[in-house]
């Protein structure tokens, strides 16, 4: 058997060439999955294209999903550099948004842009704070946070239908929801700014939270490349020991890895609380959580992979409605199906054709170099 | 005139642009124990590895008993009689010996009488060649050596009759070594060809009757061991002639800068492996400390670094208490205090392999001016330190961007010792500085550590090579069973006093 020598593999081929093959293989067999529901594959591409591109309102919802894969993406990619699995992004973006409405609530008297600060604090602090028991657990009593924040998104959603029903429940209404924020407080949405330039056009979630998603990649990239902080996380998450060695606490990076995750995974609150429902509603992190860790894998665990990898789960989210939409033999489901295909060949999958096609450019740039 | 039993003729193979065989030339005569030698990357592995089918050469021709063949996969080699003792084990740890011999093999095996004939010829050939292995054991029950040995016997089983070594003592304890060589000559004696892989010369003259030099991916000589000596082989080696013992001036020694005093220190199970242990260490002084592996001299280091909690006792850096049962300063404090080490285990503890070099050559002073300000890294400084650094300890390839796992193992203990002796030290703490590096480095690293004690350094130096200690050391300390049993200057005891200390014999 040949092996890869991993030094001789460019860039480009590990990083863009794999990912896409996987992606391709991914869709080709949601088309055959698309073609045994008895519908045109290639008619179910051209919906998931105009769904997700070919109007204005299409394309901000992908935007709007993007964001939300962001954030959750970002927080799973930061504490796999600390080779911490956090499965809890879910949870922690639910209690995030408890956090948002919280403050924003309570602080309402402030003027407006200072409670948007204080509401995106919140929802990093709760975020944080409930990443924060399963990090201290995994820390000092070794129990694994694959395990633990499994358990703690069960946790925060009984919490949450707790506190939706008995105790912040909008009493004038039936569902399980808050009351809706003061209207100053809702973040500007993508219509607002299309208005500003005389546009007019019809809703969609898109908001401001986008910028705040690129400023949380920026952020995630200075912090583990450019910082201290990072590179102690790193230094712990590839070699614990080496890490002891040289003085650095794998106690205190846990927790602060799993801490700055939760954190992100909680700004996905603030993209729903203050940007589209403008109050709690039960279940409004909708699988966005687990959807993150998918997103990071294909990112490579980096902001610059997670960006495309978040806007191509936009576009099948997007798309995926569109197409449920106009063929009556696919249902939602299947699209759940057609996204596990994709996390299955780009995330469990990933190295099973990884060496083969290494191989191939390597040699083939081999063979290059010799003639 | 005896024939070659495998012969190989204008083999090449390269990696990418790494050239790592040109044009080999090797014939082994059969029953003959044949040592390779060479430095670290000289291309023996690779070549070893072509000859098992593990790669293929890129052009060049193979013949066993004078009979071309063509090598696809390791069970070709096996096939044509070719067995291998890797580096690194390939056994099933929670198997037992006879498990994982027949492994492959199970099918016509698992049952009824075949297995009771293989369980016999196993015993047989154990017996013949005094391999004193229980089948029944289980492999993780077993010591290094006797799983080595467990590898011999399967590629014995499966009808080897060139048995290539690849490195193989470099895992070993001294005794266990003994033992080894003992094996390989009867099995050399009952007619078996026996190929040995090493850098280290003492087991080329040991053993070998024939030797082949490898440098830099080329054969560059062939002759009987008998007529070449350990400073000719070293000159093929590295192309040029080397000094095996060191030039080193008088001693001048100051104050007692480190000192350890009734030390006990438990490791990871509970179990004291370091018991009432005292040391005392002058500045520009080297104490070596000698012992077989696993007496303790782990833990010990360990304990004096910071890394590991102090059972009972004391130790003091400057005059100064740092660590009792009670209090003791972490790893990065100590560093702060003057205090660097380098550890035994580069790839485990000295290094994050996945790192960049440049990452690799501040670790552990990275929250220091001016590699971080206000907890952000100084890129532009560390790689400028990075390129110093790199060039004055001869690091290659001098690129501090590439990920460490790609330098060599003498270029990253380079990297751990430049990074460590860079900051000028009052006290360090050296685990075997050479281990797995090759001759060339390894009179560079010396040299480093004697000009340390000449700049007034005090060096504690744990070593496994009884060479290396006695020629860098300046007093040494025997230590066994966790205990100090002797100390000696260094320039009036021999090889044998202390390798009776090691024992537990004195």
């Amino acid at each position: 058997m040949a092996t890869v020598d991993k030094s001789k593999v460019p860039w480009w081929v590990s990083n863009l060439i794999v990912p896409l093959i996987n992606l391709i293989l991914a869709l080709f067999v949601s088309g055959l999955f698309i073609f045994i529901a008895g519908e045109n594959p290639f008619e179910a591409v051209r919906l998931i294209i105009y769904g997700s591109f070919g109007y204005i309102e299409g394309f901000a919802y992908t935007l709007y999903y993007t964001t939300n894969f962001i954030f959750t993406g970002l927080a799973f990619a930061v504490a796999f550099h600390c080779r911490l699995f956090n499965i809890g992004g879910e949870g922690q973006a639910y209690i995030g948004g408890l956090g948002v409405f919280l403050v924003a609530i309570n602080f309402s008297f402030l003027p407006v842009p200072i409670v948007w600060l204080l509401a995106v604090m919140g929802a990093v602090v709760f975020g944080a704070a409930w990443a924060f028991i399963p990090a201290y657990l995994q820390a000092t009593r070794g129990s694994h946070v694959v395990i633990t924040t499994i358990m703690f998104n069960f946790i925060a959603a009984s919490l949450m239908v707790f506190l939706l029903v008995d105790i912040i429940r909008d009493t004038t209404q039936m569902g399980p929801h808050t009351i809706a924020l003061p209207e100053e407080q809702w973040f500007p949405s993508f219509e607002d700014f299309a208005a500003l330039f005389g546009i007019k056009i019809r809703y969609s979630p898109l908001n401001i939270s986008f910028l705040l998603a690129i400023a949380a990649s920026v952020f995630v990239w200075f912090l583990v490349w450019k910082t201290r902080w990072g590179y102690e996380m790193r230094a712990v998450g590839h070699n614990t020991q080496a890490a002891i060695y040289a003085g650095i606490s794998p106690y205190k990076n846990i927790i602060i890895a799993m801490c700055i995750s939760g954190g992100l995974a909680g700004l996905l609150g603030v993209n729903e609380i203050l940007g589209v429902h403008h109050k709690i509603v039960a279940g409004f992190p909708a699988g966005y959580g687990f959807t993150g860790i998918a997103v990071a894998l294909m990112g490579r665990n980096h902001p610059i992979g997670i960006f495309p990898a978040a806007f191509l789960f936009g576009i099948l989210y997007q798309g995926g409605s569109e197409v449920t939409f106009d063929m009556p033999n696919i249902t939602r489901y299947m699209f759940v199906a057609v996204q596990g295909v994709i996390i299955l060949f780009s995330g469990a999958l990933e190295n099973l054709f990884r060496p083969q096609i290494e191989n191939f450019f390597v040699n083939r740039l081999n063979f290059k170099a010799k003639a | 005139m005896v024939s070659p039993i495998l012969e190989l003729t204008n083999i090449n193979k390269s990696f990418g642009h790494v050239h790592a065989n040109k044009n080999i030339n090797l014939k082994i005569n059969k029953g003959t124990i044949h040592g390779i030698i060479g430095e670290n990357g000289a291309g023996k592995s690779t070549l070893m590895s072509i000859v098992f089918g593990l790669y293929q050469a890129n052009s060049g021709t193979i013949k066993v008993n004078g009979k071309e063949i063509n090598l696809r996969s390791p069970k070709d080699s096996i096939i044509n009689g070719i067995g291998m003792v890797h580096q690194h084990f390939m056994l099933v740890e929670n198997f037992t010996v006879l498990e994982n011999i027949i492994l492959g093999f199970e099918g016509e095996l698992v049952f009824g009488k075949n297995l009771e004939k293989a369980k016999k010829d196993l015993k047989n050939l154990c017996d013949t060649y005094k391999l004193n292995i229980d089948l029944n054991s289980t492999i993780s029950d077993l010591s290094v050596g006797f799983r080595q040995r467990v590898e011999i016997l399967k590629s014995l089983y499966r009808g080897a009759e060139i048995l290539i070594l690849d490195e193989p003592t470099g895992v070993l304890t001294p005794q266990e070594v003994d033992e080894l060589f003992k094996i390989l000559r009867s099995l050399n004696e009952e007619g078996k060809t026996i190929v040995l892989i090493t850098h280290k010369l003492i087991e080329i003259m040991d053993l070998t009757s024939e030797v082949s030099v490898m440098r830099q991916g080329e054969m560059v000589g062939h002759t009987k061991t008998k007529d070449t000596n350990k400073e000719q082989l070293a000159e093929m080696m590295v192309g040029r002639s080397v000094l095996l013992r060191l030039e080193k001036s008088q001693v001048k020694t100051g104050d007692v800068v480190f000192k350890v005093e009734d030390l006990t220190v438990k490791d990871d199970l509970d179990v004291i492996r370091v018991k009432n242990v005292n040391l005392n260490i002058r500045a520009g002084e080297i104490l070596g400390l000698a012992g077989v592996t696993g007496n303790g001299q782990t833990e010990l280091l360990e304990a004096l670094s910071g890394i590991r909690k102090v059972e009972s006792g004391e130790i003091y850096l400057d005059g100064k208490k740092v660590s009792d049962s009670q209090n003791f300063l972490d790893p990065r404090e100590l560093k702060e205090k003057g205090l660097a080490h380098v550890p035994e285990d580069r790839q485990r503890m000295g290094l994050v392999t996945d790192f960049k070099a440049y990452e690799n050559l501040i670790f552990g002073y990275h929250d220091q001016k001016p590699f971080s300000k206000s907890s952000i890294l100084n890129h532009r400084d560390i790689i400028a330190h990075s390129k110093k650094i790199m060039e004055e300890y001869d690091v290659r390839p001098q690129s501090p961007n590439l990920i460490t796992s790609n330098f060599s193992g003498g270029n990253q203990q380079k990297i751990i010792l430049s990074r460590e002796l860079n900051e000028n030290p009052k006290v360090l703490l050296v685990g075997q500085p050479t281990r797995g590096v090759d001759i060339g480095a390894i009179e560079f690293i010396h040299q480093r550590l004697i000009d340390m004690r000449d700049r007034g350094a005090a060096i504690l130096l744990v070593s496994v090579e009884l060479d290396e200690v006695l020629s860098l050391s300046d007093r040494i300390v025997v230590m066994f069973d966790g205990k100090i049993v002797g100390e000696k200057e260094n320039n009036n005891v021999t090889d044998r006093e202390l390798g009776l200390l090691m024992a537990g014999v004195v």
